[in-house]
């Protein structure tokens, strides 16, 4: 995001540079600063601490602010009785593959209906963005069904990785997020690369793909954190204890299980997207934003 | 042949062709090669189109048409949707469902745009302040919900709603264990995992308004207030319908939050949304073709809110 200096906003700098401007300002900000952090961290605080007390100390009345008794055993017996480290690998290796898969295909696609332009590419184009418009939850019936019988092939992908993989190679938003990524490279780039005798390949390889470094992570990122996310997807499809994701895992032993274990698991399910937020925030926000603003 | 060409990169003396570099000479032989070529970088992901996208969205329509017993599938007309008409459940479902995007769109909308409007006026801490405002957005849902469920909405004060509540020498609440504040409550969560990348598209568009806006209805006296209804709003009009729409259409998909909020249903099926109907009819009551039904009333649904804004916004461009 731009360093917008220079940029007027609603007030404008000098007023808020002046006199009564310049306390209100810094009151406000204070203020938001504060709340901010208190709204949005203090959950994530209660969360850590919260999983950190005893079954006595959380049924305390009034809650106390820090834990009076750490309890780390809390987190592990978390990590052996639910299984963490099996579930987090499958998470990882869901979240990989779906990766792979778009990165692969998606970029491929756009790659062929920004440049190469192949007849009827704009009909198909239109169809997949057509499909931005369906909500998931009226696909997932069907799709349940396509994945436990596909067509013509007749298998069953129920607890193959490829249930998860597949379906989100289907994600019109990763392709109109390249294609218009891919349409702002230089015709003249291309036509160079032709006249040197560089295949489409070859092209996409050494042209395009360097110069999109930005978007490519973008789309990255997008890709593995919604494998994190998603819930009700793979819990249908990984229906065995041994395929599940972390936060179906963590569903499924929550009948059962102390509540503070289950916070706990919660927790260290949480930590692998808050680190990628973390490294990645800039890509993630542009990302956002470029994908949003348009017209 | 209908290739077409991005309006400024072909030279107009040129003809239109996918690769404009080598125009000339351009036999039907070469013409082949190249859209072959085209369509086989495309053919994985339109594949996994055809197969989870397009295919899925016809059988599910065909479905909801079909009843399947014992392996058996016969076409039984309007039956599945006249038993989902009569099933209580879809009509508490329903207006459950619209209280939640209703009570959303109240607390979920306006919020984010105030507060993308607050950030986009501090000069510092404005990294931090997005972050913040983000983080929520990349928990895990269901690692959310259960810092909520177990930590937030505790009915007694060891609650920390509650115990924050007390402390201000206000009523406390029952939260999820009381039908009137189930939805609130969802509500609040739900906003508060989800309002991070409104607020983020929200500011990139308000970065997009020219300055001179500003000055222009400052000088001719318009107060703060005043700029925001007359700037502010009718330069971010299109985004914020769009995320209006973006936003009914996430609400009435409402699902993890009663399931594991609520259990599902709620106290006195406080809870029960469409989505979870859904759930319960495809994956409990072995009920798929009635799901499929209730799949295609919901798109009829949500189609008609896509008219209604399609309409909104195509008057002005």
């Amino acid at each position: 995001m731009a360093r917008d200096s220079g940029t007027r906003t609603l007030i404008s700098h000098a007023q808020l540079r002046r006199g009564r401007g310049k306390v209100v300002y810094w009151t406000l900000l204070t203020v938001v600063v504060v709340v901010f952090t208190l709204v949005f961290l203090g959950p994530l605080y209660w969360m850590v601490t919260g999983a950190l007390k005893s079954g006595q100390e959380i049924a305390q009345t009034p809650p106390t602010l820090f834990p009076k008794d750490p309890q780390p055993q809390n987190y592990v017996d978390a990590w052996n009785n639910l299984d963490l480290a099996k579930l987090l690998f499958n998470t990882f290796y869901y979240a990989a593959g779906a990766l792979f898969f778009q990165l692969v295909l998606d970029t491929a696609a756009a790659y062929s209906l920004s440049k190469l332009r192949p007849v009827l590419g704009n009909v198909i184009l239109s169809l997949m963005l057509a499909t931005l418009m369906i909500p998931a939850m009226v696909l997932i019936v069907p799709q349940y069904v396509t994945v436990i019988d596909l067509p013509i092939l007749h298998i069953n992908l129920l607890d193959s990785p490829f249930a998860i993989w597949l379906p989100l190679v289907a994600n019109a938003f990763n392709i109109f997020l390249l294609k218009r990524f891919f349409d702002s490279i230089p015709e003249e780039l291309m036509a160079a690369a032709v006249m040197d005798g560089a295949t489409p390949l070859r092209t996409l390889w050494s042209i395009i793909l360097p110069m999109s470094r930005p978007i490519l992570g973008v789309v990255s990122i997008f890709a593995v954190t919604a494998v994190w996310k998603d819930f009700l997807w793979p819990k249908l499809v990984m229906p065995s204890p041994e395929t599940r994701t972390i936060s179906v895992g963590i569903y499924a032993f929550s009948g059962g299980t102390p509540m503070n274990v289950v916070v706990a698991a919660s927790v260290i399910a949480a930590i692998p997207t808050v680190i990628i937020f973390l490294i990645f925030q800039r890509n993630i926000m542009s990302g956002l934003t470029t994908g949003s603003i348009k017209g | 042949m209908a290739i077409t060409t991005v309006p400024g990169t072909t030279r107009p003396d040129r003809p239109a062709s996918p690769i404009p570099a080598r125009p000339r000479r351009r036999s039907l032989r070469r013409a082949l090669v190249d859209n072959l070529t085209g369509h086989a970088f495309l053919i994985g992901a339109v594949l996994c189109f055809a197969v989870f996208s397009w295919y899925p969205m016809i059988r599910g329509i065909v479905m909801s048409f079909q009843r399947t017993r014992r392996g058996e599938t016969t076409w039984v007309g309007w039956d599945n949707y006249a038993r989902i008409l009569d099933d209580p459940s879809f009509w508490t479902a329903w207006k459950n469902t619209i209280y939640f995007t209703v009570l959303a769109l109240v607390l979920g909308y306006a919020v984010p745009f105030l507060v993308a409007i607050l950030l986009n006026e501090f000069r510092h801490f404005r990294g931090y302040l997005r972050i913040l405002v983000y983080l929520p957005v990349m928990l895990p849902p269901a690692s959310a919900l259960f810092l909520f469920k177990y930590y937030a909405y505790d009915p007694s004060e060891a609650g920390l709603f509650n115990a924050i509540l007390a402390a201000l020498h206000l009523p406390t609440s029952e939260w999820m264990q009381s039908p009137e504040m189930t939805m609130p409550a969802m509500v609040i969560a739900s906003t508060w995992m989800n309002m991070g990348s409104a607020v983020l598209i929200y500011l990139a568009a308000l970065q997009n308004i020219p300055g001179e806006l500003y000055e222009a209805a400052e000088l001719d006296g318009a107060g703060i207030w005043r700029r925001i209804l007359t700037v502010t709003i009718p330069q971010t009009r299109l985004i914020l319908l769009l995320m209006a729409m973006m936003q009914i259409v996430a609400t009435m998909q409402l699902f993890i939050e009663p399931l594991i909020l609520a259990n599902g249903a709620g106290a006195e099926d406080s809870a029960t949304s469409v989505a979870y109907l859904i759930y319960q009819h495809g994956f409990f009551q072995n009920d798929l073709n009635g799901a499929a039904a209730l799949g295609v009333i919901m798109l009829v649904v949500l189609a008609g809110f896509s008219a209604v804004y399609a309409r909104l916004t195509s008057r002005q461009d």
